[in-house]
C-alpha cells in the first residue's frame, strides 16, 4: 500500500485517497471550438508512461483536496506531491 | 500409551503439565511446550498424512514453518481449522486433529493405489490424463480427484472465532528473532529507535536456542534470553512472538499475523483467535534465517526421512527423539551438531557425509565421541513404507556420478543436512532483485528496492561471528540516521565448532538397474522424473516448469524444493542456476486464514451498514428492507400474508389514489455555496442555471466529458448563493468528487464551496393527490396552494416546532412534496406525518412502489442512466440546452450520438397485457430468426402498471423514437421466455404532466 505525502494532511496510507488519472491533462476551455480529433484526445487517449508520472490523487478520506502525486508507476516511489494549483 | 520416544530430561518443554490430546481419534499425551509435531513424535507417531498426489505415506519433515508434510484438520471450540502444520501447532489441554488427504483413513488409503499406477500420474497429469473424452471430465474425473485431493476441509458454516486488525508505525522493523534479529534489535533500541521485533515461533532466539555456541561468557541460548528480556523492558521496543510478518508491500508496508489465541484452549473470555498488524516502518531488517536443504535419494519421502535440524530442535527444545537408530546423511558440518546430540542422550548416531576428507572442530570432536563416520558416502534408498527400517547405502566417487560397495544398514530415521537456503521471501516480495551465491549454493538478497536490509544466515551469512557483528553495526547505522543518537555497544566474542563450507552435492544418482522415486517437492510429490520429463517435452522456462509440474507450488512455497528443483533444471539443461533463475515469491509466506484478512468486519459488507433516522420505525412496521449500496431501505411494507408483488401493488395504488410517504433519506444531497455557484451549475448540468429564482427548485442532468449521463437530480436555490442539489444514492460520492474535480482543478477561478450533506437531513417524499391536505395540517400556517408553493417551488416551515424545509418536487408523477428535517427529527417527523395522514389513509411506501411509480411515468432512474446512455437516449433532450457549453457537451455531437437510428427509451406492453417481462430481456423483431439473433435492445425496468393493472415496461432500443407502435418480441433466454410485446411511449400514465402540477 503507497504512503502518499498529502501537502494538507501529510504521510496517509493509500486507502485514504482515490485516483484520479493523468495530471497533465488540461480540460480544453469551455465554448471554444475545438476539433474533433482534439476532444477525441482529450476525452479518451491517456499515456501509460513506464516510470515517472504526474497524476491525480483525491484525499477522498481526508480533506478532499484534490493534488498531484509524481509518482514512478513502475517502481511505485513517490518523488513529489503537489497541491492542485502547483506546478512540478 | 505412553511416551516412548521422550528424553527423561531435557528440552525447554514445562514437564510439570501434562497434557492430554486426541489424534485421529486416539489418545496421548505431551506436555505443556511441545507442538502437536513434537507430542506425536514422543509418542512414536510418524505417520500423519497421505502425499498429494500418490498418498504415499507422510510423516514428519521439518520442526517449523518449512514442514511440507505434516497438515492436519484441526477441531478447536467446535470450529474446524483445516490445514495446520502440526509442526506450528502448539499443544493445549484437549486438542483434537486428525489427518487429511487420506480415505478412508491414514493408515489404510485407497488413493495409495495411485502409487501403483504411477506412470498415469506423470508431470501435468491433470492436462494429459483427464481431457478425453470431454465429458467424463465432470462427472468422473473430477469428481474422484476432487474427494483424493487437496487438502483439509473448509468449513461451510460462520466462522464464530473472533479477528482484530492494528495498525503500527515504527522506525525498524524486525522480523525473526535469531542472533542477527536480536542484535540488530538490541544495537537499534539502543540507539532509541521505535523497534518493533517480530518472532513467528513462541520461543524467541531462532537458532540459538539450539546451536551450542558461546557469546561471551554466555551459551547462546542464555545470551538471546538475556537480551529479549532487556528488550521487552524498554519503552521504545514491541516485542512480539507468534507473529509471522507474511507480506511485504509497497512503501514499506508490511502485514504480520499473532496468532493471539491459536495455542489456547477455548475460553470464555474474549480474546481474538489472531491479529492482522499492518506496519509501516521506515526501515525493515529481514533476520528471518535460513531453511535446511534436504538431500535427494530414492524413496527420500518415506516417513522418518526428516531435517537434520529438525531432529536437534525435537532433542533440545521437546527433549524428543525422532529415532533411537539414527542415520545422518549430510554434505556439510550441520549435521554433525544433530549427531552430537543424539550421542550425547546416548543415542549411538551413523554419520554419511558426502565429502571425502572434511576438517574442522566439530568433526574432531565427533570422532572423539567415537561416532561412527563415514566419508564420501551416500544413502542410496530409504527401505521401509509407513516408516524407515532400514537404508541402502553406498560408496560414492569422487565424481560424484556412480555409486559402489551398496549394502543396507537397519535405522529408524535418517536426517538429513544438504546445507542451508536464505529465507528471502520478504527481501523477495518487496522487489529486491536476488542473487545467487555461488558458495552456499543459493540466492541471497541484492539489490534493494525498498528500505530494507537482510542480515544474518537469510543473507548467506552462516557463521555467527559475521552475523553478530553485522547486525549490531547495521542495527545502530540505521536506526541513527532516523534518531540521531549512537550507543556503541561492543561485538562480544564468539566460540563457534562448526565451519560453514559444504559439498556442492545434492542429488544421489540412481545404482544401475534400480527406479527410485526420488522426491524434490514433498507436498506436490514432484519427482526427480518428472522435472526430467517436463524437459524432455520441451519446458524451458523455470516458470513453466513449475506450472507443469507444480514444484513448489504447494502450501509450503517450495521452501525445502525449490533450489534442488533448480539445480536439476541447471544440470540438465547444463546452465548455471543463475541463468535458469527462480519463480517470483508472493505473500503471504506462509497461508494466513480469512478470518484474519476480514478482521472484525465480517456480515455481508465489509462496510457498515447505513441506516435512516427513521429505520427502526420501518422495523417496527413489518418493512423488508433491500440493499441500495451500503443503506438499507424498506423495499416494502408487509401486512399479512402479502407476497413482494401484492404488497408494493397496494403501496402504489395508494399513491395513486390517496397519499403515501417514502423515506428518501438515502438521496446524495450536496450544499453548494458562493457567489459563483449559478455560474458553476450552469457548466456542471446540461440546462440553464443563471436564471433560477431564489425559492426554486430545477431538475438537472450531468454528464461526464464523453456525454454519458452521469446523474440527475433536483437542485433548489435556497438563497442568493446556496443551493441544495441532491443526487441519486448510488452515485453520491462520485457526483460531490466529480463537482471538485472541477472547481479545484479546472475552474479554481470560481467562487464556490460544495460539502456533503447528505446525513444532516432526514427526507420523506409525500406523493398522492391527497399530498397538499397532509401538508397543509403539517404547516397549518403556511399558504400551499398551488400558487403559493407551484410545482418545482420550495419553502420553509416549522413542523410542530422543527424547522423544516419543503421542496414540492416529485418522482412518483403525482402532487408531491420532499419534506427534509435535520436527522435528529427525522423520526419525529415521520411520526407526525403519519399521525396527521391517517385521515387521509396515509401508508408508506418502499423502494418497489417508487420504482412501479416512476416506470409507468416514464421517469429515468439507474436502470436507464446506467453509464452508457446519452440525454437522447432518456428523452431528455429537452434538458440539453443549446445555447451554452458544458461538461460532455462536445462529445453530444459525435456520430454515433446523432445517428439517426440511435437507441431510445421506450414503453413496452406484453400482448397478452399478463405476462411480466423479465429486466434484461433483449427486444428482437424475430423471435425464430437464426442465432445470433439481432438484438434491438433490453428491457431496463418492468413493473405490474398500478393505473392500468397490466405489465409495463422500459426498454431502450434501437431507433425507439421509429418503433412506436411496433409488434417486437421480448426474449429472456435466462428465463426461458419469449414474450410478444408492443412497443408504446415511455411516458404510459399522465404523459402531459398534468397530476404533478396540479
Ligand atoms: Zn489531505
Amino acid at each position: 500500500m503507497l504512503h502518499i505525502k498529502c501537502p494538507h494532511c501529510g504521510l496517509r496510507s493509500q486507502n485514504e485517497f482515490s485516483y484520479g488519472g493523468d495530471a497533465t491533462v488540461k480540460r480544453p476551455e469551455l465554448n471554444k471550438e475545438i476539433s474533433d480529433q482534439d476532444w477525441d484526445n482529450f476525452v479518451y487517449l491517456r499515456k501509460s508512461p513506464r516510470g515517472k508520472h504526474l497524476e491525480l490523487w483525491q484525499h477522498i478520506s481526508g480533506c478532499r483536496q484534490w493534488i498531484k502525486v509524481e509518482r514512478d508507476t513502475l517502481t511505485h516511489e513517490i518523488f513529489k506531491t503537489l497541491k492542485a494549483n502547483e506546478e512540478v | 500409551m505412553s511416551e516412548k520416544f521422550r528424553l527423561d530430561k531435557g528440552g525447554l518443554i514445562n514437564r510439570n503439565k501434562k497434557l492430554s490430546f486426541k489424534f485421529n481419534g486416539k489418545k496421548y499425551s505431551g506436555f505443556e511446550g511441545d507442538t502437536l509435531a513434537s507430542a506425536l513424535i514422543a509418542n512414536g507417531v510418524h505417520l500423519v498424512g497421505r502425499s498429494f498426489k500418490y498418498h504415499r505415506p507422510r510423516g514428519f519433515f521439518g520442526a517449523g514453518v518449512d514442514e511440507p508434510y505434516a497438515i492436519v484438520q484441526m477441531n478447536r471450540n467446535n470450529e474446524v481449522d483445516p490445514n495446520v502444520r502440526a509442526t506450528e501447532q502448539e499443544l493445549f489441554e484437549g486438542l483434537e486433529a486428525k489427518s487429511v488427504n487420506c480415505w478412508p483413513n491414514v493408515d489404510f488409503d485407497i488413493g495409495a493405489i495411485n502409487n501403483f499406477l504411477g506412470k498415469f500420474f506423470p508431470a501435468g497429469f491433470y492436462y494429459k490424463t483427464f481431457m478425453w473424452p470431454k465429458s467424463f471430465w465432470y462427472k468422473v474425473y473430477e469428481p474422484i480427484i476432487r474427494k483424493a485431493a487437496g487438502f483439509g476441509e473448509a468449513s461451510i458454516k460462520h466462522d464464530k472465532e473472533k479477528y482484530e486488525h492494528k495498525y503500527e508505525y515504527c522506525d525498524l522493523l524486525i522480523t525473526g528473532s535469531g542472533p542477527s534479529g536480536l542484535a540488530s534489535a538490541y544495537a537499534a533500541a539502543q540507539n532509541g529507535a521505535k523497534v518493533i521485533l517480530a518472532e513467528d515461533k513462541s520461543r524467541f532466539g531462532g537458532s540459538l536456542l539450539t546451536s551450542e555456541v558461546t557469546i561471551g561468557n554466555q551459551s547462546g541460548k542464555e545470551w538471546a534470553e538475556k537480551i529479549i528480556s532487556e528488550l521487552k523492558l524498554m519503552p521504545n521496543v514491541i516485542v512480539k512472538n507468534r507473529s509471522q510478518v507474511f507480506g511485504y508491500y509497497d512503501h514499506n508496508m508490511l502485514v504480520m499475523s499473532e496468532r493471539v489465541s491459536d495455542h489456547l484452549p477455548k475460553t470464555e473470555k474474549y480474546i481474538p483467535k489472531q491479529r492482522l498488524w499492518y506496519i509501516r516502518a521506515k526501515e525493515v531488517i529481514i533476520s528471518s534465517g535460513s531453511i535446511e536443504r534436504p538431500l535427494v535419494f530414492g524413496n527420500n519421502d518415506t516417513p522418518g526421512v526428516m531435517l537434520s535440524s529438525a531432529a536437534k530442535e525435537y532433542l533440545k527444545i521437546y527433549g524428543v527423539l525422532v529415532g533411537k537408530k539414527p542415520l545422518v546423511f549430510t554434505n556439510n558440518d550441520s549435521g554433525y551438531e544433530t549427531a552430537i546430540e543424539f550421542k550425547k542422550n546416548g543415542i549411538d548416531p551413523i554419520v554419511l557425509d558426502t565429502r571425502k576428507s572434511p576438517n574442522s572442530e566439530i568433526i574432531k570432536e565427533a570422532k572423539d565421541l567415537n561416532i561412527n563416520i563415514k566419508f564420501s558416502y551416500v544413502v542410496v534408498a530409504a527401505k521401509g513404507y509407513k516408516k524407515v527400517k532400514s537404508a541402502d547405502i553406498a560408496k560414492i566417487s569422487d565424481d560424484k556420478k556412480n555409486v559402489s560397495n551398496i549394502e543396507n544398514i537397519g535405522c529408524d530415521c535418517i536426517c538429513v543436512s544438504g546445507f542451508w537456503t536464505p529465507t528471502i521471501h520478504l527481501a523477495s516480495q518487496s522487489g529486491n532483485k536476488t542473487k545467487f551465491k555461488d558458495e552456499i549454493d543459493a540466492f541471497i538478497p541484492s539489490q534493494s528496492k525498498q528500505k530494507e536490509t537482510t542480515l544474518g544466515s537469510a543473507n548467506g551469512i552462516f557463521t555467527l561471528e559475521e552475523t553478530l557483528k553485522t547486525s549490531f553495526e547495521k542495527g545502530s547505522e540505521l536506526s541513527k540516521q532516523i534518531t540521531n543518537k549512537e550507543n556503541k555497544i561492543a561485538v562480544p566474542t564468539v566460540v563457534e565448532k562448526k565451519s560453514s563450507n559444504h559439498d556442492k552435492f545434492w542429488c544421489v544418482p540412481l545404482p544401475e538397474g534400480k527406479n527410485y522415486k526420488r522426491f524434490l517437492d514433498f507436498q506436490n510429490d514432484v519427482a526427480v522424473s518428472d522435472i526430467q520429463l517436463a524437459l524432455r517435452e520441451g519446458y524451458r522456462s523455470i516458470e513453466h516448469v513449475k506450472r507443469y509440474t507444480t514444484l513448489g507450488m504447494a502450501t509450503d512455497q517450495g521452501r525445502t524444493s525449490n533450489l534442488n528443483g533448480l539445480q536439476l533444471v541447471s544440470d540438465i539443461e547444463n546452465k548455471v542456476v543463475p541463468q535458469v533463475g527462480h519463480t517470483t515469491f508472493r505473500p503471504p509466506y506462509s497461508p494466513v486464514s480469512i478470518g484474519a484478512i476480514v478482521g472484525r468486519e465480517i456480515g455481508k459488507h465489509s462496510k457498515p451498514t447505513r441506516k435512516s433516522p427513521m429505520h427502526y420505525w420501518h422495523e417496527k412496521n413489518n418493512a423488508v428492507f433491500v440493499d441500495a449500496g451500503v443503506w438499507l431501505r424498506p423495499r416494502y411494507y408487509k401486512q399479512g400474508n402479502e407476497n413482494l408483488f401484492e404488497a408494493s401493488k397496494r403501496e402504489a395504488k395508494n399513491v395513486r389514489q390517496n397519499v403515501g410517504v417514502c423515506d428518501v433519506t438515502t438521496l446524495g444531497k450536496i450544499d453548494i455555496k458562493g457567489p459563483d455557484s449559478a455560474e458553476f451549475l450552469n457548466r456542471v448540468y446540461t440546462n440553464a442555471w443563471l436564471k433560477l429564482p431564489v425559492g426554486k427548485a430545477r431538475y438537472g442532468v450531468m454528464l461526464r466529458e464523453d456525454g454519458i449521463v452521469m446523474d440527475d437530480g433536483t437542485t433548489t436555490r435556497i438563497s442568493e448563493n446556496h443551493y441544495h442539489m441532491t443526487t441519486t444514492t448510488a452515485q453520491a460520492a462520485n457526483v460531490l468528487s466529480h463537482l471538485e474535480y472541477y472547481l479545484q482543478l479546472v475552474w479554481p477561478e470560481l467562487n464556490v464551496n460544495v460539502v456533503s450533506s447528505t446525513e444532516q437531513w432526514a427526507g420523506a417524499a409525500i406523493a398522492g393527490p391527497k399530498s397538499r391536505d397532509v401538508l397543509q395540517k403539517l404547516f397549518p400556517d403556511l399558504d400551499l396552494s398551488n400558487e403559493g408553493l407551484p410545482f418545482m417551488g420550495y419553502m420553509e416551515g416549522n413542523l410542530f416546532g422543527v424547522n423544516a424545509k419543503i421542496y414540492r418536487i416529485s418522482f412518483s408523477g403525482e402532487l408531491a412534496y420532499e419534506v427534509n428535517v435535520e436527522s435528529d427529527n427525522g423520526n419525529y417527523m415521520w411520526e407526525k406525518i403519519m399521525e396527521i395522514g391517517k385521515d387521509f389513509n396515509i401508508q408508506p411506501y418502499g423502494t418497489e412502489a417508487l420504482s412501479t411509480l416512476r416506470i409507468e411515468m416514464g421517469h429515468v432512474a439507474g436502470s436507464e442512466l446506467d453509464g452508457r446512455t446519452i440525454p437522447y437516449d432518456n428523452s431528455l433532450d429537452g434538458l440539453v440546452s443549446k445555447k451554452k457549453d458544458f461538461i460532455g457537451k462536445r462529445s453530444l455531437s459525435k456520430a454515433a450520438y446523432v445517428a439517426s437510428d440511435r437507441q431510445k427509451i421506450v414503453g413496452v406492453i406484453p400482448l397478452d397485457k399478463k405476462t411480466s417481462i423479465p429486466e434484461g430481456s433483449y427486444i428482437v423483431k424475430d423471435a425464430k430468426a437464426k442465432l445470433p439473433n439481432p438484438k434491438l435492445g433490453h428491457i431496463s425496468a418492468s413493473c405490474w402498471s398500478v393505473e392500468y393493472d397490466n405489465p409495463f415496461s422500459l426498454a431502450i432500443i434501437k431507433d425507439g423514437r421509429n418503433m412506436i407502435g411496433q409488434k417486437l418480441f421480448a426474449m429472456s433466454p435466462l428465463k426461458n421466455k419469449t414474450i410478444p410485446v408492443q412497443i408504446v411511449s415511455s411516458h404510459y400514465v399522465d404523459p402531459k404532466g398534468e397530476r404533478v402540477r396540479s
